[in-house]
């Protein structure tokens, strides 16, 4: 867990480094992200210990969403004035993203990969 | 025996102890409610836990920074997450490579589409600024989605506080969307709720079925790394 822990945060401070001296667009923890990403693909496997803890961080991600959620304490002002616009772009633009994505995702499926309820095989599980 | 509680009341206010375990508390109790009403996406943890917080400083008259001193520990959490996205996604890449065609074409087309609609809808309904740059990002993790929020010159906790609704809207409304628009594959409904919608849209696919879920989890993955890239660079071509 320690180890796992270690190797996040080694894989964030890179990204956020490499982000800050090449001026990339990209927030750190993407780069990390794509930095153990290419680092499991070349070690061509996740180590049980890895997969254990990521999934229990991974598991209680939504807890970590709480601290900025309750910053809606600071924004009431805004959200009371610009009300119809943001609730209209929240609903409108979310459904509307959900229907679009989905409806495309299926039309192509049936073009090129017709197995329409298929089970995955799992045989890529470690 | 007042004035000691007093002292005790003004040290706990002050110590990030307070706040970490109070969100903690009221997280653990939003989970309790969820799962004891019968898992309804509308009661969704995320959503009490956030109103509870909110009440409680609200009522004992304590700011939003000195919560966020004792809570910073659990949101600093965020990036080392996002790291580990790299995992469910190395893990799914033989499924991904199968329908990469079909998964990047969706992926660029439904990104815009949740993207540019809303930025859309906040500028027709007259927004401000601030409010537009803040709304774009929204369907991406909160962590991805606060760091571009940043870049193109929004506020990080307002883009938080969206992200947070559109993971809500999408987990109480999504089902029904994708039944209006008739859409079966499993793979197609899961991809959608992952793109529009990171991780309370993931966890909502997962709640119905297994395909659905491992496909939200690459959507939210895939348009996280989509919007993280594409976002900046559209900001920069489009005010310089």
């Amino acid at each position: 867990m320690l180890g796992t822990l270690t190797l996040l945060l080694l894989c964030q401070l890179a990204g956020e480094l490499a982000a800050r001296l090449l001026h990339l667009p990209v927030p750190g923890p993407v780069l990390g992200m794509l930095l153990l990403f290419a680092g499991l693909l070349l070690r061509g496997g996740v180590p049980d210990t890895v997969q254990d803890t990521a999934g229990g961080l991974l598991r209680h991600l939504s807890l970590l969403f709480v601290p900025a959620g309750v910053g809606v304490m600071v924004h009431v002002t805004r959200l009371e004035t610009e009300a119809l616009p943001i609730v209209a772009a929240l609903f409108g633009s979310t459904l509307f993203g959900i229907a679009v994505t989905a409806k495309l995702m299926a039309f192509l499926l049936s073009r090129i990969d017709p197995r329409l309820e298929e089970e995955p095989t799992g045989e890529d599980r470690p | 025996m007042s004035a000691d509680l007093h002292q005790i009341w003004v040290y706990l206010s002050a110590s990030p102890l307070a706040g970490l375990t109070l969100t903690l508390v009221a997280y653990q109790i939003g989970l309790w409610i969820f799962e004891k009403l019968g898992r309804r996406p509308v009661l969704n943890p995320v959503l009490i836990a956030v109103v509870l917080i909110a009440g409680t400083l609200s009522l004992s008259g304590i700011d939003y920074r000195t919560y966020f001193d004792g809570a910073q520990f659990v949101h600093f959490l965020l990036g080392p997450a996002t790291v580990a996205l790299a995992i469910p996604l190395y893990n799914q890449f033989q499924e991904v490579r199968r329908s990469a065609l079909a998964l990047l074409v969706a992926l660029l087309v439904g990104s815009a589409a949740s993207a540019l609609s809303a930025v859309a809808l906040v500028w027709t309904f007259g927004g401000s600024k601030a409010t537009i740059l803040s709304m774009a990002p929204k369907s991406v993790t909160s962590p991805i989605a606060m760091g571009v929020s940043e870049q193109i010159g929004g506020l990080p906790s307002l883009t938080a506080v969206f992200v947070i609704i559109t993971g809500i809207v999408a987990a109480s409304l999504g089902t029904w969307v994708l039944n209006l628009v008739r859409v079966r594959d499993w793979r197609a409904r899961g991809f959608g709720m992952g793109v529009a919608a990171h991780g309370i849209g993931t966890a909502r696919a997962l709640q119905v079925n297994e395909v659905a879920g491992a496909f939200a989890g690459l959507g939210m993955g895939l348009n996280g790394l989509a919007t993280a890239l594409l976002l900046p660079t559209l900001y920069h071509l489009i005010w310089g």
